[in-house]
This record gives structure tokens, sequence and C-alpha cells, in this order.
């Protein structure tokens, strides 16, 4: 999953350096994500997993890391382990 | 200023009004000369109303968005310029205790902020940004204990009458543009240089000058959150919030002189209901829902608040969007439906219907932060937004 997340993230975070660079827990706004590249990345989560995020989850703190997401994305498909 | 203890017997409501009685003799005289309405912020001192945010365990009342909201809407109906001084003011305030309550430093401040009444502004634009709030060009640069900053801001309201300024900012030099903090700076840590006038409309009295903005202050005073988290969690709710009771304070006394109007018509012809009574009750019903979106905004904010994440959704962003937008827009509208009602009474500059002021001041509303900007970013919420509507489709 998280390899997954991380491709995700190279592809719609917008930022200047590759996933594979970036630490599981480094805040990806910090380095320079842009609230409409969050809302790509959200779309491109629900669209991988098979997933929605409910409203109550829909907040700057879900998508901060590649880890906050895996948390958020395991939460809503404890079967996604898999992917 | 009155110390504590005698403004203590005094109810709200009678430090209000002596607040909103000083704005009102002044409001032309502000308007007129574009100048600063200091018997407004004077009086608003004296009643102790500057700190009345400040939690009670540093000196102030403790007061939250809605008991400040009521004293805009009330200062908004006498001098919008007071009125948008004093919501400013307390949106730094608001940001202030968001997130400085852990900080010796911003807890000393608040403290100040209650005994000294001290007044707080803020630079949020930047030149060369294109008016977005969450960008900066300009950046932190961290000297040891001390930091520099230099703003081109094409606006800092009443930029030469605070005590302390709230910058955006780079958090280094090698921070994305995005990557902001919220740095306070006080008056001797700073210097301004007047580079345009505000000559404007209307908010004459806000004395949105532009400066070249230079700082030096100890990093301490950089408040300790991320200014991304400040901007959605609390300032842009609590802008919209407060600007809009503003907002609805203008469309309030448009609605007073355009009902006294139809009330004079209808004493005139005894008997016969005045032609522009149904006009008068459309206007009500516009203005109507101007105070149903504030407090459903207000009750949306305490929610948000007492929820124990305390983590702003995309829906909330989008109802506080909503609320500014729709606001700014329908205090417009009853300022000209009132402006139709008492006619080239309502035009004429002298007498009392005048609507001149009230008009030329709401017209900022729309475009202080524009409501094109909102609508683009509220479009990218909807996106994602959860809304029942959404997930029936």
């Amino acid at each position: 999953m998280m390899d997954k997340i991380r491709e995700l993230i190279d592809q719609h975070a917008g930022l200047p350096q590759g996933a594979a660079e970036i630490g599981d827990d480094t805040d990806l706004y910090r380095l320079g994500m842009k609230s409409f590249a969050s809302v790509q990345l959200m779309l491109a989560l629900e669209e991988a997993f098979n997933i929605e995020f409910p409203e109550e989850m829909l907040n700057r703190a879900t998508f901060r890391s590649a880890s906050a997401i895996a948390r958020a994305v395991e939460s809503l498909s404890p079967g996604s382990l898999a992917a | 200023m009155k110390p504590l203890g005698e403004v203590a017997g005094a109810s709200l409501a009678d430090r209000v009004q002596a607040a909103v009685e000083a704005a009102g003799r002044h409001a032309e005289s502000v308007d007129r000369e574009g100048r600063f309405p200091i018997e407004a912020i004077e009086a608003l001192r004296d009643n102790r109303l500057m700190g009345f945010a400040v939690p009670a365990e540093l000196g102030g009342e403790g007061a939250g968005l809605a008991e400040i909201a009521p004293i805009c809407t009330a200062l908004g109906g006498a001098c919008a310029s007071a009125a948008m001084v004093f919501a400013m003011h307390h949106i730094c305030l608001a940001n202030l205790i968001d997130c400085g309550m852990e900080s010796p430093w911003h807890r000393d401040l608040m403290h100040r902020a209650a005994t000294e009444q001290l007044l707080f502004a803020s630079s949020t634009t930047e030149a060369g940004v294109g008016g977005d709030l969450r960008q900066s060009i300009c950046a932190v640069e961290a000297e040891g204990e001390r930091f520099n900053l230099a703003k081109a801001a094409p606006v800092i309201s009443y930029g030469e009458e605070t005590d302390a300024i709230f910058a955006t900012a780079r958090r280094d030099p090698e921070a994305p543009s995005s990557d902001q903090v919220l740095a306070v700076v006080l008056r001797d840590q700073y210097q301004l240089e007047r580079v345009s006038t505000w000559d404007a409309l209307g908010m004459r009295g806000t004395c949105s000058h532009g400066f070249r903005f230079k700082a030096s202050a100890p990093v301490e005073q950089i408040l300790p959150r991320p200014f991304a988290d400040i901007a959605a969690e609390s300032m842009i709710a609590a802008s919209h919030i407060l600007w809009s009771s503003v907002w609805c304070g203008i469309a309030a006394d448009g609605m007073a002189k355009a009902q006294a109007f139809v009330i004079n018509e209808a004493k005139k012809s005894p008997g016969v209901v005045p032609a522009n009574a149904a006009k008068l009750a459309e206007a009500y019903a516009r203005f109507r829902t101007i105070e149903a979106a504030i407090a459903d905004a207000l009750s949306r904010w305490a929610a948000m608040r007492a929820a124990p994440e305390r983590a702003a959704t995309v829906g909330f962003s989008l109802a506080m969007n909503a609320l500014k937008v729709s606001v700014s827009t329908v205090a417009l509208q009853v300022v000209e439906d009132c402006l139709m009602i008492c006619g080239l009474q309502g035009y004429k500059n002298t007498g009392p219907y005048g609507l001149g002021r009230h008009l030329r001041d709401i017209h900022s509303a729309r475009l202080m932060i524009s409501n094109d900007r909102i609508m683009a970013g509220a479009g990218q919420m909807m996106l994602i937004q959860r809304s029942p509507a959404a997930r029936r489709a």
C-alpha cells in the first residue's frame, strides 16, 4: 500500500522532489503541497483504493504525510493491505 | 483609559452603546477626511472592549466570536470603518488565542492586550502573489535568537496606528511559497515606509495604505503553528464571520433609514399603506437571510471548536466561504433596496436618509478577498465535498 501511496504522491502532490526521497512522516504541506494538489491526491487515493473519505476525514491532517494517508486508507479499507 | 473596575459596573450593552455613539458621532468626518476613527477606538479602549476576547486568566473577558460579532454589527451601523478596525483587531486576537496559549511571550502579549488595550493589525497580502493569502514571497531570516523580515505590503490597514503587526512570511528562505508562518512584531520592532495612500471609494477610515515593512524581532514571537493551519482553523472563519457582521451592520442601518422613511410617508397620509412599504418588506426578507447566515456560521464555528480534533473539514471551509460570498452580495442588494425606497432623499449626502456612505462602504464587501477568488478555491473543494446531495447523485 505504501508503494502505491508514494506513486500517487509523485503524480499528484506537485512536489519538487520524488516521493522516494520523502520520509513516511514528512509534512507534505511544508514541502509545498497546495490545496488543489491535495484535492487531486485525495481523488486519486479514492480511485486507487476504491474507498470514499467521509466528511470528517476531509481535513488537512488526513493528507499531511505518507503515513497519515496510510492510516486513513487503512481505516477505510482493512482489506487493502494486500494492494 | 478607564480602569477595569470602572467599567465593571456597566453592562456590556452600555459599554458597547458608548462606543457605538462615539463611532457614529465622528463617522462623517472619518469618511470625508479619510482618517483613522480614533474617537471610536478610544471609546472601545475606555470601555475595555479591545481586550474583550482575551482569556480571563490573562486579564480579559474570554469572549468568543458569538459575543464579538454583535459588537461588529452594532459598530457597523454607526461607522463601518471603525467596525472593520475592531473586527480585524479581533481576528488577530483570535489567532493569538488560538495558538499562543502555550507560549510565554504570546501569553504576555495577550495580557498586555487586555491591560493596555493594545490595537493589532495584520499584513497578509504581499506584492507579487496576486492576493493569495496562502502564499508568501518574503521569508523569515533567522540569525540565532532573532529574525529579520522585509515585506512589500500593498495594504496594511491602520498600519500607522497599530501597536503590533501580524505578518505572514515563508518559514525560512528555502521554504516553498505555501509553507508560511505568522510572526507578531511590536511597533518598536518594525519600520513602515508608506509607498501608497489609501484614498478609496469607501471604508476610508481603515487607512489601508501600502508600505514597505521591515522588522527585526526575537524568533519566539513567531506563532508556533503553521500559518496554513491557523488560516484553516481560525483566521479564515473568524474573518468571514466578523466581516459579515460588519456588513450586516451597514445593511441594518440602511434598513433603519428606509423604515423611518416609510413610516414618515405613512404619517403624511393616514389610512393609506405607503407604496414603498412592500419594497421595505422585500428588503427585510433579504436582510433576514444575512442574519440567519451569520447565526448558522456561528453555530458551525462553535461545533468545530468543541470537537475533540478541532479540524476544519472541507464542509466547514465551504460553509465559511459561502457565508462571505452571500452576505457580501446580499448586503449590497439590501442597501440598494434601501436607496430605492428612500429615493432622492437617500441619494443626498445631507438629511436623515442619506445612504451614500453606506453604499460606498458596502461596495468593499465583495472585493476584500474577491468573491471570484473565493469561489475559485471553493470550486476545488466542491470536487470532494461529501454533502448528502452529492452522495445521492
